[in-house]
């Protein structure tokens, strides 16, 4: 990992940063499309922080006499079926797709990542366990998967974000062990090994921070896939339960009043759409910042 | 060849015997009793005795998974307590459909995907090229179920050129059928439409900088004959089995996008089920897709052996 790219940055004018973080991250602020994605992140995110400081309602509250309003200067994305602002509740709703994207990612990271160490570093049996069931999830198409825990667990955003991460776990435990097994072979790793380094603090000093890399890069495109599982959760009535805000149900409730308030419909997906796309410009940016050969 | 099968073959197994542990342990999931959560809003002591004892409740867990995946194994997937008929019988009903929908999903896809691939590697670096990437990444980030609303309202409400819901078999009525498959196929394969894309790009633009493609031009053969004749060909090897392996993300994507065009489907069937606790029909389902899954890879592996005279030893 170290140096990689370094040449590229050589030929900057300003003084290139000399950690590999420094160089990836001046590399990163050169994508355009990237940066955007992360001004969008970091603005859902802050909205969802201080929903209740910039929310221009209370997301729940309903009022008879502004029932299906399409959007005015009051009510600038409309209100929905009982009078509750769409704004406000597309601003709350951010929390539950923001903790939902985080949390899952962060539980499959947590998982992932200690058996994607382990499998690549023992090798041998542990490995051929831990592989194999990797196959089994991988097997199991995602959403159907995810579906089939949550409804195991029962409906609430808590067990959706929890199926999802176990969901989204195999994928990290499939990247880890490869790069596990890249750098184990590296001369540095033998070196450390034949100084008689404890094979634990090998794994966690010295191999996984050349896998972080990687992670990042994969965490910001399975957080893309856990906002859109959640919203389809949700949508489902397995996510977030009402009248809590969430943009996959609110979602739902649009579709029945489609033909006389479409504006119930087009804000909550603009709102997934526009997140996921961000994750996803990030999560290639980070791509070609981290690996510029992978292009 | 017949030695990669048996070796690909005996790896499946500890693959599938996993696949059989975690849908089993879907079961040791549901909170309290298994037998009480099964028998959903009937709450009848003897269907509650009837759950426990088709699924030996009574034994160590071990034991349990013994007797089901015996069932398994000799067709039972045991029987849907809300319709009271195998689950089995319900899957082998509803598989046709979504089959249909997947199988024009994917025509779709490979029909954009591929042709967007291969227009931008040849046009690589210029506007169109940045113009089919802009497109690809929008494409991967629409979430299906919006994507689906959104054209209902196009297409069925404001413009009412197609049906915004329901299902005619092609038996029945060919025209109709068409009618009411076409927004759900392109909801389905849009997504994969763009991951088609990209890899055929990256497929396109190593094959266009390889060296017969470079003979093929200095021989003063005309562009289009090198792009479609040697370039495309080999590069669309890969992109086939790829096609083949996001037939689980077809599946899954068929979940939501058959609940809102109301398609009685594989993914109308889970979303069912999941509501009225009918907990062995979702075993069955997830069962189902793991093991087409598998099966599909081993295939797109064989093909791709084919494929590449080079790996036949």
């Amino acid at each position: 990992m170290s140096g990689a790219g370094g040449d590229l940055l050589a030929t900057g004018t300003r003084s290139a940063p000399r950690t590999p973080g420094g160089q990836a991250w001046a590399r990163l602020r050169t994508r355009h499309s990237a940066m955007a994605g992360l001004a969008v992140i970091l603005l859902v995110a802050a909205a969802a922080v201080l929903a209740p400081y910039v929310a221009p309602y209370d997301p729940t509250a309903q009022s008879w006499s502004a029932v299906r309003k399409p959007p005015t200067g009051a009510h600038p994305f409309g209100t929905d079926e009982v009078g509750r602002d769409i704004l406000a509740r597309i601003i709350y709703g951010a929390r539950a797709s923001m903790a939902a994207g985080l949390v899952s990612v962060a539980i499959a990271i947590g998982i992932g990542v200690p058996l994607g160490l382990l499998a690549g570093y023992l090798g041998g049996f542990v490995d051929g366990l831990i592989s194999r069931l990797t196959d089994a999830m991988l097997a199991c198409p995602f959403l159907i998967l995810a579906i089939a825990l949550a409804a195991f667990l029962g409906p609430s955003l808590t067990n959706a974000m929890i199926a999802i991460g176990i969901t989204a776990t195999p994928i990290f435990i499939r990247l880890t062990r490869g790069q596990v097994l890249t750098v184990k072979a590296e001369l540095y790793i033998e070196a450390a090994r034949a100084v008689g380094i404890r094979n634990w603090r090998i794994a966690v000093e010295h191999v996984l921070p050349n896998v972080l890399p990687q992670l990042l890069v994969q965490a910001s495109l399975t957080v893309a896939t856990a906002i859109i599982a959640e919203a389809s959760l949700s949508f489902l009535g397995l996510g977030q339960q009402p009248p809590a805000p969430s943009w996959g149900a609110m979602l739902n409730t649009a579709q029945r009043f489609l033909t006389n308030a479409p504006w119930m419909a087009i804000f909550p997906g603009l709102a997934i759409f526009v997140t996921v796309l961000s994750f996803n410009l990030l999560g290639d940016g980070l791509r070609d910042a981290l690996d510029p050969r992978a292009k | 060849m017949l030695a990669l099968l048996g070796q690909r073959l005996v790896q499946l197994v500890p693959t599938l015997f996993f696949v059989s542990v975690i849908i089993f342990g879907l079961q040791q999931l549901l909170p309290g009793d298994p037998a009480l959560a099964m028998a959903g809003e009937d709450k009848d002591p003897e269907v509650i005795a009837q759950i426990r004892a088709r699924y030996h409740l009574d034994q160590p867990i071990p034991v349990q998974y013994l007797f089901w995946i015996k069932g398994v194994l000799s067709g039972d997937l045991g029987q849907s307590i809300r319709l009271n008929v195998p689950v089995l019988d319900l899957i082998a009903q509803k598989l046709p459909v979504t089959l249909q929908l997947a199988t024009m999903a994917m025509l779709i896809a490979l029909a954009i995907g591929v042709t967007a691939g291969v227009v931008s590697a040849v046009a690589k670096g210029t506007w169109v090229d940045y113009l089919v990437s802009v497109v690809s990444l929008v494409g991967i980030s629409t979430p299906n179920f919006w994507l689906g609303i959104m054209l209902i309202f196009v297409f069925a409400v404001s413009l009412g050129w197609l049906p915004a819901s329901g299902y005619v078999s092609p038996f029945e009525d060919p025209w109709q059928s068409l009618a009411t498959t076409i927004m759900p196929a392109f909801v389905l394969g849009n997504a994969i439409a763009g991951i088609l894309m990209r890899h055929t790009r990256g497929a396109m633009l190593q094959a266009l900088s390889s060296d017969y493609v470079r003979t093929a031009r200095a021989k003063g053969l005309p562009g289009r004959v090198v792009v479609l004749r040697h370039a495309m060909r080999n590069a669309l090897t890969p992109i086939i089995t790829l096609g083949a392996l996001e037939f689980g993300t077809l599946l899954s994507g068929a979940v939501l996008t058959e609940q809102i065009f109301t398609i009685p489907g594989f993914g109308k069937l889970i979303v069912d089920a999941v509501f009225n606790r009918d907990y062995a029909v979702v075993q069955g389902v997830v069962l189902v897709t793991a093991t087409s899954y598998i099966a599909l890879n081993l295939l797109a592996d064989i093909g791709y052996v084919l494929a590449n005279p080079r790996l036949r030893t």
